[in-house]
């Protein structure tokens, strides 16, 4: 008979909400089932064995890609890397911290840039946070502790779909015994969205208009008056009924999403969502989280800044870590032309970009580390399959709220398979051998 | 029809996203642009049938569906992906992040025209160029 073995307390590799009560269950070597996992997070653990995916290195030979040894695969990167004046190494959001600390040795030794998702994502978000400052907590805290929870310019029914059921609304907390009836929940946003439909209030923004809303709220909940009837789509009344119950809350968290960061406004949005919050500071407790989408996202962030000081979108170019977004982050480097050679790493920029960026990501050589065939991987000179960090091999990720998280290794790797950081460390040292040939 | 366009995720997208995306499966999941069922059928077209979204940045071919996000009267939803992509403004505004939501758009009825899967989409594209 088969071993049907139920491995606990496994952490999901999916999104942000890193969820960590996962059952996976493996019947000689292969997962054949989850509990406790959300339907993306299930695709996740079971996508893992799909045919489809990549176990061989391939280089690209007359047009199609051709299956070679590892070796090989990495001696072609790492001379592409070399020979590159202004390589972009770029992805990490789906891998673990082991990866993002080899790949920054990397871009210092190539004197590249080194960017992830953040950059076309919650980069402006950052921008904000690193301006104003963000009081925030724990999600154990949340749940232990809140009774108002706002969603704004987010679905998380749709993106993070266990992130109230784990951390917000619906679970019975120390303080908050009757869960769901202990809570209030605010959702704004443009539609109303699957979240929306569960909240106690729903806000209609105008499209473009979180700025001028976060402001009215602000002069509400500072005791001035909102003279304008209404502001953004939604009425005075309701404003001042919105800003009550922050103002009259016992401990209140705000999660924002990309609804916010990315209409009109950007960073400038959410440098006045936080104000809000520090102003809800002066009467209660009120604490404020991005809603980070890829599960490390936030893990490269907190890598790159205690390795370079800074948290994403870092230009080695000068010999020391530059950091000006808006001209060393992916997608303005990628719309200059400026970029001649990529290193793409657990993430696929030609799905993501816009089109004009994926236009000159086309003309240049890409090496690509992904499990999977990629649109990205379609363009590639170098297509390297490692392990799946978090499935088939362990390593550290952080969670939305910055709290790090060891991920488990539930299965084993197709063979020859190795893991994200240690692909990266190969080519590193191969660069570094490249180097010295050429300087004797 | 003119609209404010924004993107996002979807359930059908997250699961698409990791795998399958060079397969049918992606474009069921994010060649699709969604309205409010009122603008829908003032576009007078049925649920299913190709919509050409087009902006200032590019136009791109794909389903439409009625949106089961509703009301949003005047905006047009796509999932992220490459079909949005075609179309959303790559200005960063000196933040890195390109500007995925508040675009202006139209989308008008495109009978009878091609919705082509990702990876054919990003040779046409390049072919284009």
């Amino acid at each position: 008979m088969a071993t049907v073995t139920t491995i606990s307390d496994v952490v999901c590799p999916y999104c942000g909400c890193l969820c960590d009560d996962i059952e996976v269950i493996v019947e000689e070597g292969k997962i054949v089932g989850t509990r406790n996992a959300c339907i993306l997070g299930k695709r996740r653990f079971l996508d893992s064995q799909d045919p489809t995916r990549i176990k061989k290195p391939m280089i690209r030979v007359d047009g199609g890609l051709k299956e070679v040894s590892l070796e090989e695969a990495v001696q072609k990167a790492a001379e592409v890397l070399v020979k590159a004046e202004r390589p972009l190494l770029y992805g990490w959001s789906m891998t673990e911290c082991g990866a993002h600390q080899a790949g920054v040795a990397l871009a210092e030794e190539l004197g590249g840039i080194i960017d992830n998702t953040t950059s076309v994502c919650h980069g402006p978000s950052v921008l904000a946070l690193q301006e104003v400052g963000i009081s925030t907590c724990t999600l154990g805290e949340v749940k232990n502790r809140a009774n108002l929870i706002v969603y704004w310019g987010c679905n998380p029914l749709q993106a993070h779909p266990r992130h109230l059921s784990r951390y917000t609304v619906y679970p019975s907390g120390f303080f908050r015994e009757q869960g769901r009836r202990d809570r209030t929940l605010i959702v704004v946003d443009v539609r109303k969205t699957d979240t929306a439909k569960l909240a106690d209030h729903f806000v209609q923004v105008e499209p473009g208009g979180d700025y001028e809303l976060v402001s009215a709220l602000r002069l509400a909940v500072n005791g001035q008056k909102v003279k304008s009837e209404k502001v953004a789509g939604v009425p005075r009344e309701e404003i001042e009924q919105i800003a009550g119950l922050m103002w009259s809350c016992q401990f209140g968290a705000l999660f924002f999403g990309l609804g916010v960061t990315m209409s009109d406004g950007k960073n400038r949005n959410i440098d006045n969502v936080l104000s809000l919050v520090r102003d809800l500071n002066a009467h209660t407790k009120f604490v404020i989280f991005a809603m980070r989408g890829h599960y490390n996202v936030g893990g490269f962030d907190e890598v790159l800044s205690w390795e370079t000081g800074f948290p994403f979108a870092v230009d080695f170019g000068r010999g020391f870590p530059r950091y000006n977004p808006g001209e060393t982050t992916s997608n303005d480097l990628l719309m200059r032309g400026e970029v001649d050679a990529a290193l793409i790493v657990a993430s696929d920029p030609t799905a993501h970009f816009p089109r004009k960026a994926v236009e000159h990501l086309a003309q240049i050589p890409i090496i690509t580390i992904e499990p999977f065939h990629s649109l990205t991987s379609e363009l590639a000179s170098v297509v390297i399959p490692p392990a799946i960090a978090g499935i088939e091999t362990s390593g550290t990720a952080y969670r939305m709220d910055h709290v790090p998280i060891r991920l488990r290794e539930v299965v084993e790797p197709p063979a020859g398979c190795l893991p994200d950081r240690q692909i990266v460390q190969m080519i590193l040292e191969r660069v570094r051998a490249l180097k010295r040939k050429g300087e004797e | 029809m003119e609209f404010t366009l924004i993107t996002g995720r979807t359930i059908a997208q997250g699961i698409a996203r990791e795998v399958r995306k060079t397969e049918a499966d992606f474009v069921k999941a994010a060649a699709v642009c969604e309205l409010d069922p009122q603008d829908l059928a003032k576009l007078g077209v049925a649920e299913g049938t190709p919509v050409r979204v087009s902006s200032e940045h590019g136009s791109v071919v794909v389903y439409v569906a009625a949106s089961t996000q509703a009301p949003h009267l005047g905006i047009a939803f796509m999932p992220v992906g490459p079909w949005a992509n075609q179309v959303i403004s790559p200005d960063t505004d000196g933040t890195g992040t390109p500007s995925y939501k508040c675009v202006k758009c139209k989308v008008d009825p495109a009978a009878g025209e091609k919705i082509y899967d990702a990876v054919a989409l990003i040779s046409k594209a390049l072919k284009a160029k």
